[in-house]
């Protein structure tokens, strides 16, 4: 009942319900934490052999400040994090004993404490560079985040967005079209949101207007782009390559000073502006949806469509502009795929971004950052299989590509934390 | 409360309804929308187009007749590749395009029923593609794997192949059930791991075919290969499987308890748990037997049309899946006329890619616009001022049949 009850049950019963939710503990978390603990502890730590160690490269070569490599003993790192995990189960046990909910921050802390384990465990006997898997984990969490932020201004208000796919390919498309035709990646730039705003706006009018299935409209268009963008790539992309396929990429700008700190320095703050703008748009869609009055008027028109109308709040006009926000958004995280990226368009180059961006929303339960944690971890999963390519991986690339997938099914059957999505999520809303 | 009535309908129910009340003419006139602004984007893409429209003014015939060429060819290669090819050389040849067409109707309609199936039920199952890649798997697996006699290897793949796609159903099913998780999101999720999961299997020994780097499976058996029919054709026997499948969806819908207490899910939870219906096990079970359909699509593909197993498998059956139980607007009969219309396109378009050089994905195209014209009918009136009928609520079809 409390996940995606806006579609089994009727809202009015969720709503009479939630008393009795608050009341109840739930022991869900902290026996994941506790069974993923355990796993840390016997998979990383107590079966492999010991006296090896796992070397991690904090530095690139044309840092300013180089650090020497670190070196752990893999297998009593291994075990020491992975007693952090157990320790993290143990308190969230605690928490739920006292009928308070597991905060955000220790589930983040989990992640974080169970990725280096298995890192550890992973890299034993040979040597990775811990930037460079954060520069490539960056890298490919950036349309992630765009694409989560996308559906989250959707869904904030009711409206469920399976279409983010498409956004950011049509985003990836038109920016690359644009810069390419008129020769400038500002135009690009400028292009990308609007090609994610006429997809929006496509969404919006058959949803918010007609009422039509939010499901069904953005599978619809997910395939609609598809076939747009592959029958122009062949018809034109891709014979004229020079005058509508060359966009080129934006530099990647230095930040005098903050570039310099190590590790997370050259990181973050040697990047291209299109990962600039994420960090503002990320600081103000929190601000924003938390913290003024139009968030709190989104969050009601999400939550009770019927007490924000009789409040006065127009619920299907903020829906429409929700949905566009968020397609301007998600057709700027596209660009990020040919302008900041690859340097030109390709068939089909988001490859399902929009679905694991769909997934790190639900994981970060519907919040900017918690969503920006969840992305980072999947760009990490997805990253992995190119920073252990080179040692040899002990587990098959594919698994850790399934990685975000299980851990969304999961999320959403319950398994890992109280997930609750708005609770008039994907139902229209019809006046009388 | 005023708007309880839209509340209480389920997540295909709303659409249902406005699948229901629009009717023939406006599935046709969708259609007919959808296959000119596919010639819009045919036309404005053509090279001759654009070099005789650079001189439009002093010469607008040649435009319009460059622009009348490019759509009116396309489309003509289209209509050769799918139905008749008037210049061939004999009468069995001349329908070559019609067994293609049916060859690529036959995973459709299978896959198409698992979607509409599960839509009666009130649940999207977007997971078709997930299902037809692992029954294709466990059904190649039999096929390649094992060492049976002819007539039962065949029955055996195609049982796995039901299996295989059943359980990956029943899994979203039985989740869906259980916590209440949304069914989109774990099908959505099943689809990727599913896919992941092929590409894994075609890295081992036990999938990976000898002395090939590419990642594909042996040839099946010819025991327990679908055996084709039609000369020059690949249409095979999975058809017949694919249509026995639409006989026993009909069946189970229309006449069988089970299917009774799937339609009563599908219109009112509530109401179908206050008749005793377990509206969990109906979850389960809709989404074990239509995931079943789907894993037999991909039996049919594995066995009958590809042969081997491949990370392409499945291509985007899973998609048209769903396309083609909307347009079939959920029944198995319409399901089945759909894929027909689906398989056409496809094979026209294959033709129509090698004689005209239109890109193939034009069919993504006119399939995604005919879907979002029906799924909003009053955008189609607009079009063509029709006149609006009056929107009869669908008769609730549990009580109407039974009473």
């Amino acid at each position: 009942m409390r996940t995606a009850a806006a579609v089994t049950t009727r809202p009015e019963e969720s709503t009479d319900a939630q008393p009795a939710v608050a009341l109840t503990r739930h022991w869900r978390t902290p026996i994941m934490f506790g069974v993923f603990g355990l796993l840390a502890f016997v998979v990383f730590g107590l079966l492999p052999d010991g006296g090896r160690e796992s070397t991690f490269g904090l530095s690139l070569r044309d840092d300013v400040i180089q650090l020497a490599p670190i070196s752990v003993p893999s297998k009593l790192a291994a075990v020491l994090l992975a007693l952090v995990c157990l320790g993290i189960a143990a308190y969230a046990a605690w928490q739920t004993y006292l009928s308070r909910t597991v905060p955000l921050w220790l589930s983040i802390t989990f992640g974080v404490a169970f990725v280096l384990a298995f890192l550890t465990w992973a890299v034993a006997g040979s040597e990775i560079s811990l930037t460079s898997a954060l520069q490539g984990t960056l890298a490919l969490s950036v349309p992630l985040i765009f694409g989560a932020l996308c559906g989250m201004m959707g869904e904030r208000t009711g409206v469920i967005n399976i279409a983010i796919e498409g956004q950011l390919l049509f985003g990836a498309f038109l920016s690359g079209v644009a810069a390419s035709l008129v020769g400038n990646l500002w135009v690009g730039l400028i292009a990308a949101p609007i090609a994610g705003l006429a997809v929006a706006w496509v969404l919006a009018v058959f949803t918010v207007r007609y009422f039509v299935n939010q499901i069904i409209v953005g599978v619809v268009l997910n395939v609609l782009v598809i076939g747009v963008t592959n029958f122009l790539h062949s018809r034109l992309l891709s014979p004229m390559k020079d005058t509508w396929n060359s966009p080129g990429r934006f530099p990647r700008l230095e930040i005098p000073l903050l570039s310099e700190i190590p590790v997370i320095g050259p990181v973050l703050f040697h990047q291209t502006v299109i990962v600039y703008i994420m960090y503002v748009v990320v600081v103000l869609a929190h601000i924003a949806l938390f913290r003024t009055r139009w968030g709190l008027r989104v969050r009601a028109v999400g939550e009770h469509p019927e007490a924000a109308d009789t409040a006065g709040i127009q619920v299907n006009s903020v829906r429409f502009r929700n949905v566009l926000l968020g397609g301007a958004l998600a057709g700027l995280g596209g660009s990020y795929f040919t302008l900041g990226a690859v340097g030109l368009f390709s068939q089909e180059m988001t490859a399902g971004a929009g679905f694991i961006a769909l997934a790190a929303m639900i994981m970060g339960r519907w919040t900017p950052i918690g969503a920006v944690f969840a992305a980072l971890l999947f760009g990490f999963a997805n990253n992995l299989q190119s920073v252990l390519g080179i040692i040899g991986s002990p587990i098959p690339s594919e698994f850790m590509l399934m990685a975000p997938y299980l851990l969304t099914i999961f999320a959403v059957a319950g398994l890992v934390g109280r997930i609750r999505p708005p609770a008039f999520n994907g139902q229209p809303y019809i006046k009388s | 409360m005023s708007e309880n009535s839209s509340n209480e309908l389920t997540v295909g129910q709303r659409f249902f309804r406005e699948l229901t009340t629009g009717g023939t003419a406006l599935t046709l006139l969708s259609i007919l929308l959808a296959m000119l602004i596919g010639a819009v984007l045919i036309v404005v893409s053509d090279p001759d187009v654009q070099a005789t429209a650079a001189y439009f003014f002093s010469r607008p015939t040649d435009t319009l007749l460059a622009i009348w060429e490019s759509a009116s060819s396309a489309y003509a290669a289209m209509f050769a590749g799918a139905v008749v090819d008037f210049d061939a050389a004999s009468v069995g040849d001349a329908l070559i395009p019609l067994a293609d067409t049916l060859t690529y109707a036959t995973p459709l309609i299978a896959a198409g029923l698992a979607v509409a199936l599960a839509f009666r039920a009130g649940l999207l199952n977007i997971g078709a593609q997930g299902q037809i890649i692992i029954g294709a798997t466990l059904a190649g697996f039999v096929g390649f794997g094992m060492d049976l006699p002819p007539v039962i290897h065949l029955g055996f793949a195609v049982l796995a192949g039901f299996l295989g796609g059943a359980i990956w159903g029943g899994i979203a099913g039985f989740i869906k059930a259980k916590t209440g998780a949304h069914e989109v999101i774990v099908t959505i999720m099943l689809n990727h791991i599913a896919a992941l999961l092929l590409a894994y299997l075609l890295t081992t020994q036990l999938f990976r075919r000898e002395g090939q780097a590419a990642p594909i499976s042996p040839f099946v058996a010819d025991s327990a290969a679908l055996p084709s029919f039609f000369e020059g054709s690949r249409l095979h026997l999975g058809l017949f499987v694919a249509l026995l499948a639409a006989g026993y969806s009909w069946w189970l819908l229309s006449r069988s308890t089970m299917g009774f207490r799937f339609k009563a899910v599908g219109h009112n939870p509530h109401a179908a748990t206050t008749a005793g219906i377990s509206v969990a096990r109906s979850y389960t079970a809709v989404m074990f037997i239509g995931g079943g359909l789907a894993g037999i699509a991909g039996a049919s593909q594995v066995l009958g049309t590809e042969s081997y197993l491949s990370t392409s498998i499945a291509g985007e059956l899973g998609f048209d899946a769903i396309t083609v139980a909307l347009l079939g607007r959920s029944s198995p009969i319409g399901t089945v006329a759909a894929s027909l219309l689906f398989g056409a396109l496809r094979a026209g378009a294959v033709t129509m890619q090698a004689q005209t050089g239109t890109p193939i994905d034009i069919v993504l195209v006119v399939q995604s616009l005919i879907v979002l014209f029906i799924a909003a009918p009053p955008l189609v009136r607009a079009v063509f001022r029709l006149k609006v009928r009056a929107a009869s609520p669908m008769a609730p079809e549990v009580g109407g049949k039974t009473a």
